[in-house]
């Protein structure tokens, strides 16, 4: 019950200790209510089942070398594909920024000792390894072979694999999403700081706030399309099945109103990462920040009308096509002025090479590729052609992997010093981030252009035509599992023997940055006050006229 | 194989969709280019440390560049808008008279009738120039059609009809495959499409194994199933006549109307209680189980026949 109460001026012994040294056991771990230990929970599970998921795809791409394969069967090429899939989406994608960043960050960024209900937060994280039992269940029980879309009636009647558990694990993780959404929302709107109006939050604050109300609305309609699914599967009631009336695109549409909205529960927070690292690295007020904000809201609310972009080839009719292709079109627009404010904060900054900065221009690259590409699949002749292939493979993890990944990379060594209190090696960083835009762009360039020749997706044999392209993007895996690896190594180095940082290495002018590093367990030793827009890297419209650093006006600090 | 069995574009239709893809690609290119130059230019003005002025941007220029791209890439994309819509909207009317060819998809191969009552199992025989209408289903779970070569591709499901038509402008053998995940063998569900010119299609027809045309096979089933005991005009029993039905409206007894395709004829044999027919008792047997999707598709095809060609195929049913 410690923290029921939540008091939000912070006891005034509060002492300075980190909230790494409020506890070195595992059960002061496992029962915490800390939303940055939580924060850390999140981040180990999630890299566990990241390599989980990167295993299988990278199995199945070393099988792809060989047009007719070499060592796995049909059935097991499809049940890895769709493992990596699921896990990929709703184990790491959908719960990567917002868990990790958002759990430490959020209360932080807004002067908060903790999110609203603590206790909701851990039992977020335990529903999510709740969920993921069930999916470690599937993997070893001898997986499933659906595909990450369970579509009926394959899903419901035909299927000989473990569908069941791999429907109630992801319906489990989805109540995690639904609760951290929850309290996302409770703690932006009841504890921003005196002083933190709704127009001085970070960008990365509102997209959090964009992500969850996503999160809240969206999630539930993906719970109830699994259990449909199950309890067709099981108890063969008629719901999905045609040979009894059932309508097996009813089951499309649901899920994509869900699945939908989940590319933009994964790229909103990162763009609310990359506009944070945009800001200090080129020591710039973020251009046009009520834009930005605007931008945000746009993409969550429009993105919830586009899902039939997804089924133009699958039954619609004509009418439905158009509209949604033209909302597509639509929804776009603020992905496309998002990318120009970026570009923009750039002109007349300061601008620095270490690593978060090269990780969020290599976001701005794979998002500028993956949102030009949604262009071409949002024209209805386009995505008929190109729709099931490749093209749409790499258009998809074009945008949300490369852009989630290299985002959430990049906030994760923005904030290194921040959560662990040690500086990682800025060499190895940037060569990771490199490695890791060459590898990316190695692996997808080559299947955007197979996709467009026609070579279809989830193909385990395929004509010996487009074998060339899938060596190439093998090879191109290869570069980017190293990438993966990489940080996994120079970051525990770092945290055993990294220099030790200080409470604001980068000079950002965030409230995360005005307290200790890593910070104690309220988060700061007095209750900040915030007299400040964010990012005031500058005097409105100048910086110094000579280079060098310009003098950064922190948002606000201890009163 | 080649490559060109699937970069090819065999239809009119397949280059308007090559040219629209060209067209994106290009102003793409412009954009990336636009972007990428932008950064390496400030990169190269403002990297920390460059000794170059950083002077003031005015908040009203800061609105009016933020107004003015937002508006720019509206328009742009409601170009491209209009310019796929224009593309699609004129692909969106069915032809008349198009040769109608039925495509039955199962695990894991597809199964081709001709209205001739020719059959072939992973090949698709056109003519060329010649508007073709696919009329697909499948018997187990969801398949798609995809051909690269028309830049077509069409989801073929369970229990429903669904079509896909083309006009294709060259001979040649081209790549079909399925474009839906459908289980085990999904990769190796594929087939040719041959596209002959008409004399060679219609050469190729004739020396298929000689049965009856589909018209006249769904007429034999139309007896053999007892169908022929109720609907014709004399029987004792009271149901709809089916002359001249199909493409007509009927009106069905909850008060809706609804036109009579082949998807609302199938429903008829398989579903009959889905659209009851206004002023009749529902006496209608359910025929699922007992007739296949090849026979469903040669009961349309004769009940087809009783609408455009009277005097032949009707005087054979109503004895």
């Amino acid at each position: 019950m410690t923290d029921a109460t939540l008091p939000f001026i912070p006891s005034l012994d509060a002492r300075g200790e980190s909230y790494l040294d409020e506890g070195h056991t595992v059960t002061s771990w496992l029962t915490t209510t800390d939303h940055k230990r939580i924060a850390i929970l999140y981040a180990l599970s999630i890299t566990i089942f990241f390599f989980i998921g990167g295993v299988a795809i990278g199995l199945a791409r070393l099988e792809l070398i060989s047009p007719t394969g070499w060592f796995l069967t049909s059935d097991e090429y499809n049940r890895l594909f769709t493992l990596h899939g699921i896990i990929m989406v709703w184990f790491f994608l959908v719960p990567s920024i917002p868990t990790t960043m958002g759990n430490f960050l959020l209360p932080m960024m807004i002067g908060a000792p903790d999110v609203a209900f603590p206790r909701l937060n851990l039992l977020s994280w335990y529903l999510y390894v709740a969920g993921a039992a069930f999916t470690v269940y599937v993997v070893i029980s001898g997986g499933v072979d659906t595909g990450w879309t369970f579509y009926p009636p394959f899903s419901s009647s035909y299927s000989h694999s473990n569908v069941i558990p791999a429907a109630i694990g992801v319906f489990i993780v989805g109540f995690s999403s639904i609760a951290t959404g929850v309290n996302f929302l409770a703690t932006i709107h009841m504890l921003r700081a005196p002083g933190m109006t709704w127009l001085r939050l970070p960008l990365f604050v509102w997209s959090m706030y964009a992500v969850s109300v996503v999160m809240v609305l969206a999630t539930p309609v993906l719970a109830m399309s699994l259990l449909l699914i199950s309890v067709e599967r099981f108890f063969g009631l008629p719901i999905f099945n045609p040979e009894a009336g059932g309508d097996p695109l009813l089951f499309q549409h649901l899920f994509w109103f869900y699945s939908h909205p989940a590319v933009y529960i994964m790229i909103l927070p990162a763009m609310g990462v990359v506009s944070e690292v945009f800001a200090a690295f080129a020591r710039r007020r973020v251009f046009g920040y009520g834009f930005m904000v605007f931008s945000l809201m746009m993409i969550a609310v429009v993105g919830f009308m586009v899902w039939g972009h997804h089924m133009f080839v699958a039954g619609q009719s004509a009418t439905a096509n158009l509209v949604f292709s033209f909302l597509s079109f639509i929804v776009a627009v603020p992905s496309a002025i998002k990318v120009f404010n970026w570009t923009a904060t750039l002109y007349r900054g300061h601008i620095g090479f270490e690593a978060p900065m090269i990780y969020a221009l290599g976001f701005l690259g794979l998002f500028t590729i993956g949102g030009l590409t949604g262009l071409f699949l949002a024209s209805v002749p386009i995505d008929i052609a190109t729709t099931d292939t490749y093209f749409v493979i790499a258009h998809f993890h074009t945008i949300m992997v490369g852009g989630t990944v290299s985002s959430f990379m990049a906030g994760i060594h923005y904030w290194w010093p921040k959560v662990t209190g040690k500086m990682y090696n800025e060499f190895w960083a940037q060569f990771a981030a490199i490695t890791m835009f060459l590898g990316f762009n190695l692996t997808f360039l080559p299947q955007f252009i197979m996709g467009w020749l026609g070579m279809p997706r989830r193909y385990h044999l395929y004509p010996d035509v487009f074998q060339i392209w899938h060596i190439l993007s093998s090879a191109g895996a290869v570069i980017l599992a190293a990438a993966y690896l990489m940080p996994l190594f120079y970051l525990t180095w770092s945290i055993l023997y990294g220099r030790k940082a200080p409470p604001n290495p980068w000079n950002a002018t965030g409230l995360e940055w005005q307290t200790l590093s890593p910070p104690p367990k309220p988060n700061f030793l007095r209750p900040p006050r915030v007299d400040a827009d964010p990012y005031e890297y500058h005097d409105f419209g100048r910086s110094e006229e000579i280079g060098g650093e310009a003098r950064a006006r922190p948002q606000g600090g201890p009163t | 194989m080649s490559l060109d069995q699937f970069t090819t574009a065999a239809s009119d239709y397949a280059v308007k969709v090559d040219h629209l893809f060209y067209l994106i690609s290009v102003l793409s290119g412009l954009i990336v280019a636009l972007i990428t130059g932008l950064i390496v230019v400030f990169f190269a003005l403002y990297y920390r440390g460059s000794r170059r002025p950083r002077g003031e941007v005015p908040e009203r220029k800061t609105h009016e560049i933020e107004i003015g791209w937002t508006v720019a890439t509206v328009f742009s994309f409601l170009f491209f808008f209009w310019w796929a819509a224009s593309d699609q909207i004129t692909a969106l009317v069915p032809p008349k008279d198009a040769l109608e060819i039925h495509v039955i998809a199962k695990q894991w191969m597809w199964r081709i009738q001709h209205p001739s009552g020719a059959r072939e199992i992973n090949e698709l025989h056109v003519p060329a120039d010649t508007d073709v209408r696919l009329v697909m289903t499948s018997q187990d779970v969801i398949h798609d059609l995809y051909v690269p070569a028309l830049r077509l591709k069409q989801d073929v499901l369970p229990d429903r009809y669904t079509y896909l038509w083309f006009e294709p402008n060259r001979t040649g053998i081209f790549h079909f495959t399925c474009a839906e995940f459908c289980g085990t063998d999904h990769s190796v569900m594929a087939g040719r499409l041959v596209i002959a010119s008409p004399q060679d299609y219609a050469r190729w027809v004739s020396a298929q194994p000689q049965g009856d045309d589909l018209a006249h096979q769904g007429a034999t089933l139309f007896r053999s199933l007892g169908c022929s005991g109720c609907h014709t005009p004399d029987s004792t029993i009271h149901a709809p006549d089916l002359h001249g039905l199909y493409g007509r409206p009927v009106q069905l007894a909850d008060g809706r109307t609804i036109t009579a395709d082949e998807a609302y004829l199938r429903d008829c044999i398989l579903l009959p209680g889905k659209n009851r027919v206004a002023g009749f008792p529902p006496l209608m047997p359910d025929f699922s189980g007992t007739v296949d999707e090849g026979q469903v598709v040669e009961l349309i095809a004769y009940l087809k026949s009783l609408s455009t060609d009277q005097n032949d195929t009707t005087q054979g049913a109503a004895r």
